[in-house]
């Protein structure tokens, strides 16, 4: 062995060890102490980064709820109450059942049921369009049809139906972290629970407008006529702005508000075909 | 001759309507006069349905500074104040006045004699202005009192006038020059008292060499007041490019023109100010130019605050069959109408038919890096970099790369060769950092 390599070795290793010793030290003063339940509620969690929670991501929930020794408050739409079990779980807490939530557009302003009136050739964009024109049907409140939903879901959980030119939401695939609902900028798309067997009543419309000039534009706007209101014995309905609203709380999905509807502005998904009843006396439909 | 050095970009000109001299369009028969027809707070609305009014009658009052008056275009009954159509397809509040004849209030000078004289001090003038409701004609409709008003610690050295009228095909200033000139540079000495400048100079693109001429002949009489022949390039009428091609001065960024001593005034305006001061008549009426390649009579209009823009096309010939597009103002800024119907404002300059074939966009592409924008932008930025910022959400980064400079003049859309709706997203930008600095200023 030459005398170059044996320094070599020398120096090195004795450099090698004075570092190690100072980062010794340097590691034992300037050591994070970190609460080792957050990597334990962040395994629970989905790891969607979706940000559906109100946080900026999966890992800054768990340091809230490991920080705020509660889970009050805090929920996980795409882990729904599946996630949070698992969390109060292994926190030793007790987590609080919430109702499944689903995304749902509402507005029916189809091709078919509000015409195009004029051609739209800017960027495609429902964020410039609203600020420069009031959509291609007219209607000051729908949907314009230029998938900024789309475009922000995370889940694929959204499509842009070719032929109506409106957004659809998947029932299977929605997770309810909002996305959608912050990225339209008609606030159209709204957050409702999902109800016993996904199925869901609602007003699929926006328009404030009076009842004439929202027809004008759209054959299934709602026209404010509140026979919907007198209708519900539940009190579910509230008639705002020419607006009618059904409060999913109170509703009970009787689904006899969508029959007076005079528009079919009322929405009813996923319930069975009704029953056609003859014998008490309701016109049958020649 | 002089230009302003960034960028620009040179549009066909197509100045169809420039021979064609500004006739009194007839008053329709019924009017609705938008509450806001200027940049800031809309005016609020001072009559009640069913109310008699000449015009020329106070209808809305503005009551913040940044606001105007809105006076009354035609005399009859107020039918109704309601919501009507924009020309965006959104509903704006306005009053509805069916006409009947014709009777004007009683302190209008309706003759046609010249007022030379002007004993007013520079508070009754503004005061004047503010009373009638002169906003900036040139488009931007910004209330014109506030811009004579010199800011205090500030000072106004130079009375700029813009009669560049860089816009393709538009053509109301330029007849403006040459029909009305004489009262134009009245209202120019009247807004130069205001101010307290000296020296004023209207700016006039190369363009135009018959307007150039006429109002050097007659502008030899008044002191002060200098004609500059310019050369033709767009965006020259930019309030900004103008100060820069005319006294080689640079506004500096998020500053207004008095900051380097310079105020800027439309041609029109000068002539609003005229028949405000002298003659006390309110803005109740403008000219309006009508044009495009297959219209059969491109004109330029007399018409009255309130009017339906279809009755301009009718006048002019009528709507050509293959027509695809209706433009509210120039090819380059203007928008397409989405509604007929919707009545002529303040703003209004001109209303442009495009044919079908030249009224689409180009087909999209990607960005190609060429770099061509940048060349093109008159105030200096990055459109496509701007661009994909605002279409990613990147608000901060859109302020700090000065998105807010942007003039929307549409140089870099024009030049663009992929087809990138590169204003168009730069606009909702805009829009956010703006909404981003309102927010900030509240906390």
């Amino acid at each position: 062995m030459n005398e170059i390599t044996l320094y070599s070795v020398i120096s090195l290793g004795s450099i090698g060890t004075l570092a190690a010793v100072i980062l010794y030290f340097v590691a034992q003063k300037f050591k994070v102490i970190e609460d080792p339940r957050i990597d334990l509620v962040e395994e629970k969690l989905p790891g969607a980064n979706c940000g559906g929670c109100g946080l900026a991501g999966c890992r800054a929930l768990a340091e809230a709820i490991v920080k705020a020794e509660s889970l009050d408050g805090f929920s996980c739409p795409p882990g729904g109450n599946a996630a949070m079990q698992d969390i109060a779980k292994v926190l030793g807490l007790v987590a609080q059942e919430s109702d499944p939530m689903i995304a749902v557009v509402r507005c029916n302003g189809s091709r078919e049921n509000s015409p195009p009136k004029v051609k739209y050739e800017g960027a495609m964009t429902c964020q410039f369009a609203h600020s420069l024109f009031s959509g291609e049907g007219g209607c000051p409140f729908g949907c314009l049809g230029y998938g900024d939903c789309v475009v922000a879901c995370a889940f694929d959980a959204m499509y842009m139906d070719e032929k109506t030119g409106l957004p659809v939401i998947l029932d299977d695939k929605c997770v309810a972290c909002g996305a959608c609902v912050k990225a339209c900028p008609r606030n159209i798309i709204e957050m409702r629970k999902k109800g016993k067997k996904d199925r869901r009543i609602f007003v699929s419309c926006i328009n404030k407008e009076k009842g004439g000039p929202a027809k004008k534009n759209c054959a299934v706007a709602c026209i404010g006529c509140g026979k919907c209101v007198k209708e519900c014995k539940f009190d579910a309905i509230v008639l705002e702005n020419n607006l009618a609203y059904i409060d999913f709380n109170k509703c009970t999905l009787c689904r006899k508000c969508v029959i007076v509807c005079p528009t079919n502005a009322i929405h009813e998904l996923n319930f069975p075909p009704r029953k056609v009843k003859t014998e008490e006396g309701t016109p049958a439909e020649a | 001759m002089k230009t302003f050095t960034i960028g620009g970009v040179h549009p066909p000109e197509n100045k169809l309507s420039k021979d064609a001299a500004i006739v009194a369009l007839e008053i329709p028969k019924s009017v609705s006069i938008p509450i806001s027809q200027h940049l800031g707070v809309p005016a609020v609305p001072i009559v009640e349905k069913g109310a008699k009014v000449k015009t020329g009658q106070l209808i809305a009052k503005g009551e913040a500074f940044i606001s105007a008056n809105i006076h009354s275009s035609v005399s009859g009954t107020v039918s109704k104040i309601d919501e009507v159509i924009d020309t965006s397809g959104y509903k704006r509040k306005a009053v509805i006045i069916d006409v009947e004849g014709d009777e004007w209030e009683a302190e209008i000078d309706r003759t046609a004699d010249l007022k030379k004289e002007c004993n007013l001090t520079p508070e009754e003038i503004i005061k004047k202005v503010n009373e009638k409701g002169i906003v900036g004609m040139g488009g931007a409709t910004f209330p014109s009192h506030v811009k004579l008003i010199v800011p205090k610690g500030k000072k106004a050295e130079v009375l700029i006038i813009n009669g560049v009228e860089c816009e393709p095909y538009l053509t109301s200033d330029h007849r403006v020059m040459l029909e009305r000139a004489e009262e134009m540079l009245v209202g120019i000495s009247i807004q130069m008292k205001a101010l307290g400048v000296e020296k004023a100079i209207i700016g006039i693109e190369n363009n135009k060499p018959d307007a150039i001429e006429h109002v050097k002949k007659i502008a030899a009489n008044y002191k002060g007041i200098t004609v500059e022949a310019l050369k033709v390039k767009y965006p020259q009428g930019g309030e900004k490019q103008l100060i820069k091609a005319l006294i080689n001065r640079e506004v500096p960024s998020g500053k207004l023109p008095i900051e380097v001593g310079a105020v800027v005034h439309n041609v029109g305006t000068a002539l609003a100010v005229y028949e405000a001061v002298q003659k006390n008549k309110p803005l109740i009426e403008r000219v309006v130019t009508v044009t495009g390649v297959n219209v059969a009579k491109p004109s330029n209009f007399m018409v009255r605050i309130g009017t339906p823009v279809s009755a301009l096309l009718e006048a002019a010939g009528g709507v050509p069959e293959n027509t695809g597009k209706v433009v509210n103002g120039g090819p380059m800024m203007g928008k397409a109408l989405n509604n007929l119907e919707a009545p002529v404002t303040k703003g209004t300059s001109g209303i442009l038919l495009f044919p079908q074939v030249a009224s689409s966009r180009k087909p999209l592409h990607n960005c190609i890096r060429c770099g061509k924008c940048i060349t093109v932008c008159c105030m200096g930025l990055e459109p496509y970099f701007l661009a994909v910022l605002a279409e990613k959400n990147k608000v901060e980064d859109c302020e700090s790369n000065r998105i807010m400079d942007c003039i929307e003049c549409g140089s870099c859309l024009y030049i663009c060769p992929s087809g990138r709706p590169l204003l168009d997203n730069m606009r909702v930008g805009k829009s956010k950092v703006g909404q981003l600095m309102r927010s900030r200023a509240s906390n």
